[in-house]
């Protein structure tokens, strides 16, 4: 090509370019926040419901353990435990939209954009691929705080609940490597969805509830190893779910480690804040080499873009 | 010399899924896995509009996807810009956009104006710069009216004028068209043909790679046109310079009722080659033949009302690229 048309190559070129396209690929989603207000009803208060479900649950399990019940003692300690349930619920609910986001707006985003043609642009683009993903990634972190926010504070208001921070810092730093680890998943993921496309779009339909349960959304997941059997190989499992670590840690710090006589919890909070970190690390570094690798494949198989197209 | 663009016997075969390719054998007698190129060879230089005509099936789109660093060939090479899309394509993708004709991209909940810059993003262009070409592209797609529109708000011709601009507006020195006035009305499908042609031949260094089957088109755009059928380049050469090897034959085009059976002519004596298509609307076939010259047209009016068809209408004409085509292959390109 003539001299007229040369190209810049260097890093700051490169990091220019990669910081753009993560910010361009991000903007539909900050923008997607506002633009429609429907998702109030749909992704802060309808969410509501489910975790209504459980409190209600609880505070049946309440009134009908404190019922024939004379010991004031005894009576403040149940209503202490359901107290602390409820706030975990209201927490671990608030959390559920970012698994969610995750299942089906990370991981299983390539798929669509392969769908809807987008992917191929993508790909011809000369943006690093963990540009794109970390856009779609910050973009959903954005978008899914501001409903996460929302359902919280609706059900704070609605169910009264009260949380105690003490450490404010190690909250906000618990919170975001966890998102950090939790959205590395999902980038790790949305790479596989290049190369399996439709099967694995069942694989997040198939892994929704059961992550619900094993990483619990809903009460203590240490709970689920003083079961034993195969309620521990379920926590085993679910403790590689970044929100199963990040959720604890959060209830500790909010509850206090002392909230259910100190027994329902999986680990200390600064060793869940060490293996969230080690998480973070690992599926971001998996992701962009599964990534490489699999738009290999994709690419000799065909599989970038639909069909159709 | 460095050509824009260069293929060395590409060759693209798809071997599809296990159970695709025990489907396509029982469907088709077993041919087995689709060779969507086959030895392809081709040199486009920089300045150049080329275009690639054929019709569906041809090859084309695996082409342009090949080119694009989006599709790895099976064996063969192509260079864009001088760098092999198996092996150096960041070089490449700086360099060149893609616009695809009935292309569904972008997000229905951004603004056409908000779309285009994302993806301008994605080149790195700043946003001072993306905006400002934005603005000016979209007076000149005539979209200026609908800049603050939802992109799930536009026509499907909006549409097309967006992911047009969304090509230019990273300035590529490549651009791939691929069949980019798809299903467009004759004023939209005008105004892109002359952007792209005064692009081409305004600015330095720019070329586009074409694809379509609008005869047409390829007729009133291209400074080159290679013919592409079955994933074969049968011939490669400037619009004039493929029509005068038809030249020396003689081009009728028939309207006719309905026909039984429209594949006799072809044991007519001085029948070259023909091709038939039925329009189901008027129940009517057009017929265009190759003829070596006018003694077997008798034979071929005879052979028409022997089926008890009435003709409409029998035209000589001027040779076009599609009798090129019908010459080459036997057969039209719808």
């Amino acid at each position: 090509m003539s001299a007229a048309t040369a190209r810049r190559s260097d890093l700051r070129y490169r990091l220019s370019l990669n910081l753009r396209s993560v910010f361009g690929r991000a903007y539909p989603r900050v923008i997607g926040a506002n633009r429609e207000p429907s998702w109030i009803f749909f992704e802060a208060l309808l969410p509501l419901l489910g975790i209504a479900a459980y409190v209600f649950v609880y505070e049946a399990f309440r009134d009908r353990a404190i019922a024939g019940l004379t010991d004031p003692a005894q009576i403040e300690a149940i209503k202490a435990t359901t107290d602390g349930l409820v706030a975990s619920v209201v927490l671990g609910g608030t959390m559920v939209a970012f698994w969610l986001n995750v299942l089906w707006s990370m991981a299983s985003q390539l798929y669509w954009e392969k769908e809807i043609g987008n992917l191929q642009l993508y790909m011809m683009a000369p943006m690093n691929r963990m540009a794109l993903l970390g856009g779609m990634a910050l973009g959903g972190m954005f978008m899914t705080s501001v409903r996460a926010l929302s359902t919280l504070v609706a059900g704070i208001l609605v169910f009264g609940v009260a949380y105690e921070v003490a450490d404010p810092l190690t909250l906000v730093a618990v919170f975001f490597v966890t998102l950090i680890a939790l959205y590395g998943m999902g980038m790790m993921f949305a790479s596989l969805y290049l190369l399996w496309g439709r099967e694995a779009w069942h694989l997040s339909a198939l892994l929704e509830e059961p992550i619900f349960f094993s990483s619990g959304f809903y009460f203590p997941q240490a709970g689920l190893y003083q079961v034993g059997g195969w309620a521990r190989a379920v926590a085993i499992a679910g403790t590689f779910i970044p929100a199963t670590l990040g959720l604890d840690a959060m209830r500790q710090l909010v509850l206090g480690p002392t909230a259910f006589g100190g027994q329902l919890w999986i680990l200390g909070v600064g060793q869940e804040l060490a293996l969230l970190a080690v998480f973070a690390v690992v599926f971001l570094i998996l992701a962009r080499y599964a990534l490489a690798y699999l738009e290999m494949l994709a690419k000799r198989e065909g599989k970038l873009t639909s069909r159709h197209q | 010399m460095a050509y824009a663009v260069e293929t060395r016997d590409l060759t693209r075969i798809f071997s599809g899924k296990k159970r695709q390719r025990k489907r396509r054998k029982a469907e088709d007698g077993g041919t087995g896995p689709v060779t969507a190129l086959d030895r392809a060879n081709l040199q486009i230089q920089e300045g150049e509009l080329f275009g690639l005509l054929g019709p569906n099936g041809a090859g084309k789109t695996t082409l342009i996807k090949i080119l694009a660093t989006l599709l790895l060939p099976t064996s063969g090479q192509a260079l864009v810009a001088g760098h092999d899309v198996a092996k150096d394509v960041f070089p490449i993708r700086q360099r060149i956009n893609m616009v695809s004709g009935g292309e569904t991209s972008g997000y229905g909940l951004l603004t056409a104006r908000e779309n285009i810059w994302m993806f301008s993003q994605f080149y790195g262009v700043p946003s001072k710069v993306s905006k400002a070409r934005i603005d000016e592209l979209m007076h000149t797609f005539g979209l200026w009216e609908k800049r603050d529109a939802r992109v799930r708000m536009l026509s499907s011709g909006q549409r097309q004028k967006m992911n047009m601009i969304r090509g230019f507006v990273t300035d590529p020195d490549i651009l791939f068209l691929d069949e980019p006035t798809l299903g467009l009305d004759v004023n939209a499908s005008r105004v892109i043909r002359d952007y792209v042609k005064n692009w081409v031949k305004g600015r330095r260094g720019k070329t586009v790679l074409l694809t379509t089957h609008y005869m047409m088109e390829a007729d009133e755009m291209c400074d080159r046109i290679a013919i592409i059928d079955r994933g074969r380049i049968l011939a490669c050469d400037t619009p004039t310079n493929l029509k005068r090897t038809i030249r020396l034959d003689t081009t009728f085009r028939l309207e006719v009722d309905t026909l039984r059976d429209a594949t006799s002519f072809s044991s007519i004596r001085g029948v070259k080659n023909f091709s038939s298509r039925d329009d189901i609307a008027t129940n009517r076939t057009h017929l265009t033949f190759i003829l070596e010259d006018e003694a077997p047209v008798a034979e071929i009016l005879s052979r028409i009302m022997g089926q008890g068809a009435w003709v409409h209408s029998l035209q000589k004409s001027e040779p076009t690229l599609e009798d090129v085509f019908i010459s080459m292959v036997g057969r039209g390109l719808e």
